[in-house]
């Protein structure tokens, strides 16, 4: 089985390109040029130097001794937390602005939740002098302000989405809308695996690094480049789909994808997308989603606003559906614990997104032996309000 | 002979008008299609609501809102309609997004269509290659023709294949643009409207997009064959509600 997209944007049945025909032009553009240009010396070149420089790559594998000890197995965090931002995003942002240049794009769009693909899709267009806009969501908007700003600081336009419920979904829907009305100049730079072929395919490439670097990383200090393990939690399914990618031909590695479950995966509260959705069609991919038994899409609910994404990427709906991956849900309760545990037993505060992969630990025994690698995606900072809220510190 | 296609067949320009099932009240669909046939109108675009609907402006959007609001779902809309071909003569179409009619069973939702009277559909983000390969038998099956949208963006290529596998009109879109937008017929509309002309294409074109008086309804006209209005009339429902219908329509065809 291929875990790969095939020539016509599928992974298994997923995937594809659903899209108004308004959009066609656009998406056939990126679709017929985005590898070409990535294979470039030149792009390359630019790409690995800003990784380097720039973001601050390679991130550390760093062993997590008192952790371990704790769960009596071997395990390593993968410092996506460190990248310059905050989050694995700026990978893909990185990636994606250097595309745009080589197509002639002189304006960029993106859709954000929380903020951190914003902040970290106006960092790059900061670095390149392109404008940017970013749609969000009026009530995420209100509830990630500090985000809000560095977007604005950094010279990006940040636009209401007022539509339906005014979350990430109708940001995305608004971005789509903006990218129809101005199909010639603007190149959109999504923030996950989702999203119309060749996004999910596009996206996973530049995020490729995490696992590239994990193999490295592994063999440096002593084991095989195949752990036994890979954890990482899943909102669309962008810093998942870099810490698998060279490890979903390697049978041996067993792959986890968290998501969130919000309240209790039946709940109604919940963000839950494998064990909740059902097959349909969001934002142009054909992937599992949630939704009302008339085909509404639903709002999905968990503390942490970058993993409450009513569907998940094509490539993920065909990992849990071939059972390549398994996958585990953990409530707000148990992330938020599990994030506290790490402050405590290691001195890092991670993203409340990553707390969720940290949460297996509780859920899942491993053995003494195992090599477990945890992709720690992104830095506590943005969710210093709802910890302090939560844990009334 | 599909009534889309009789109708294509006279010899006047078109008016379509669109509008929200389920708006401004659950129970208004069919007061709705019956008053627009009585005013006089060539076809009628009956809107099924999406949470989601990617290629709408804001007044689509807020009347799809407020339609799911009110109830409106699939089966609601098709028991609405169950008796409308005891009263209504011209052709239905229904414009909806992909997603409701994949969970609703797309022979399902194509067999309903078929029973009720429905002539055609319009489902923006189904797009031409999937139709091609993978639904077209079952529309056919159901005598039920798919309406493909082009844009001024569309090569002339593409355009000439959707030409060979469309049954009934093509929707062409005005301009780059989602539903609802004020962009103006200018010279880019002339031009393309012009590319489109010079193509003698065998299927008629409907213009849609950015029309909503008697003076785009005029422009869009000089090339296509007819014309469709949606956010316009959608607006006119949300303030006038379903009485006066036919003074919304004289006001276009005078
Ligand atoms: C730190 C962090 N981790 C994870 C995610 C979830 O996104 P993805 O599943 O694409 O990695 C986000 C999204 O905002 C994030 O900020």
């Amino acid at each position: 089985m291929s875990y790969f997209v095939d020539k016509k944007g599928y992974y298994g049945e997923f995937g594809g390109a659903f899209i108004p025909e308004m959009l066609y032009p656009n998406v056939k553009e990126l679709e017929e040029n985005y590898l070409k240009i990535m294979q470039e010396p030149s792009f390359q070149q630019e790409f690995q130097d800003l990784l380097k420089e720039y973001v601050g790559r390679p991130t550390p594998l760093f062993f997590a001794k008192r952790l371990s000890e704790k769960y009596n197995t071997k395990i390593y965090l993968k410092r996506e937390d460190l990248c310059h931002t905050g989050a694995h995003k700026v990978n893909n942002t990185i990636g994606q602005i250097l595309v745009a240049k080589r197509l002639g794009k002189t304006r960029i769009i993106a859709e954000t939740g929380a903020g951190q693909h914003g902040v970290a899709t106006a960092t790059v267009c900061a670095l390149m002098g392109i404008e940017c806009v970013v749609y969000m969501g009026e009530v995420d908007i209100a509830r990630q302000a500090p985000n809000v700003a560095r977007m604005k600081m950094l010279g990006a336009k940040v636009v209401p989405a007022l539509s339906g419920s005014r979350t990430l979904k109708d940001a995305t829907n608004e971005a789509i809308r903006d990218w129809i009305n101005n199909p010639v100049n603007t190149h959109y730079i999504i923030g996950s695996v989702v999203g119309p072929h060749p996004y999910p395919d596009m996206v996973a490439r530049f995020q490729s690094v995490i696992s590239e670097e994990i193999k490295k990383q592994l063999l440096e200090k002593g084991h095989t480049e195949n752990p036994d393990y890979v954890i990482a939690c899943v909102g669309g399914g962008s810093n998942a789909a870099g810490a698998f990618y060279h490890y979903l031909d390697e049978e041996k590695v067993n792959l986890i994808a968290v998501e969130a479950a919000g309240l209790g995966i039946h709940s109604g509260e919940s963000a839950a997308t494998s064990i909740l959705g059902k097959e349909g069609v969001i934002h142009g991919s054909k992937t599992l989603l949630m939704q009302s038994t008339d085909g509404q899409i639903t709002e999905p609910y968990s503390i942490s606003a970058g993993l409450d994404y009513p569907g998940i990427g094509p490539l993920h709906a065909h990992l849990y559906k071939s059972k390549r991956a398994e996958f585990i849900s953990i409530t707000d309760a148990e992330a938020m614990r599990a994030g506290l545990e790490l402050c405590e037993l290691e001195g890092i505060i991670p993203a409340i997104e990553s707390a969720h992969a940290l949460a297996v630990f509780n859920m899942k025994k491993f053995k003494k032996s195992d090599v477990v690698v945890l992709n720690l995606s992104g830095r506590g900072d943005k969710d210093l309000d709802t910890y302090v809220k939560y844990f009334k510190l | 002979m599909n009534r889309i296609n009789q109708k294509l067949q006279e010899n006047k320009k078109l008016l379509s008008i669109y509008f929200t099932a389920g708006f401004p009240k659950i129970n208004d669909t069919v007061t709705v299609i019956e008053n627009l046939e009585k005013s006089g109108i060539d076809f009628i675009e009956i809107g099924l609501p999406f949470s989601d609907p990617l290629a709408d402006g804001p007044t689509i959007q807020a009347s799809s809102t407020k339609a799911l609001g009110n109830g409106m779902t699939s089966e609601v809309l098709f028991n609405q309609l169950k008796n409308i071909r005891k009263t209504v003569k011209i052709p239905l179409i229904i414009m909806g997004y992909f997603n409701p009619m994949m969970q609703y069973g797309v022979e399902n939702f194509c067999k309903k269509c078929a029973e009720i009277g429905i002539d055609g559909l319009i489902i923006p983000d189904l797009p031409v290659d999937v139709y091609n390969n993978d639904y077209k038998t079952i529309f056919k099956k159901y005598g039920l023709i798919n309406v493909f949208l082009i844009t001024p963006q569309t090569s002339s290529e593409r355009i000439q294949f959707i030409d060979k596998i469309s049954d009934g009109f093509i929707y062409m879109v005005s301009s780059s643009s989602v539903t609802g937008s004020q962009n103006a017929f200018g010279k880019v509309q002339d031009d393309y409207f012009k590319r489109i002309a010079d193509l003698y294409l065998k299927s008629p074109q409907i213009v849609g997009f950015g029309i909503s008086n008697a003076e785009t309804f005029k422009k869009a006209t000089k090339y296509a064959k007819g014309a469709i209005i949606g956010s316009a009339f959608v607006k006119y429902l949300d303030k006038n509600g379903t009485a006066n219908i036919n003074n919304f329509v004289s006001g276009i065809l005078d």
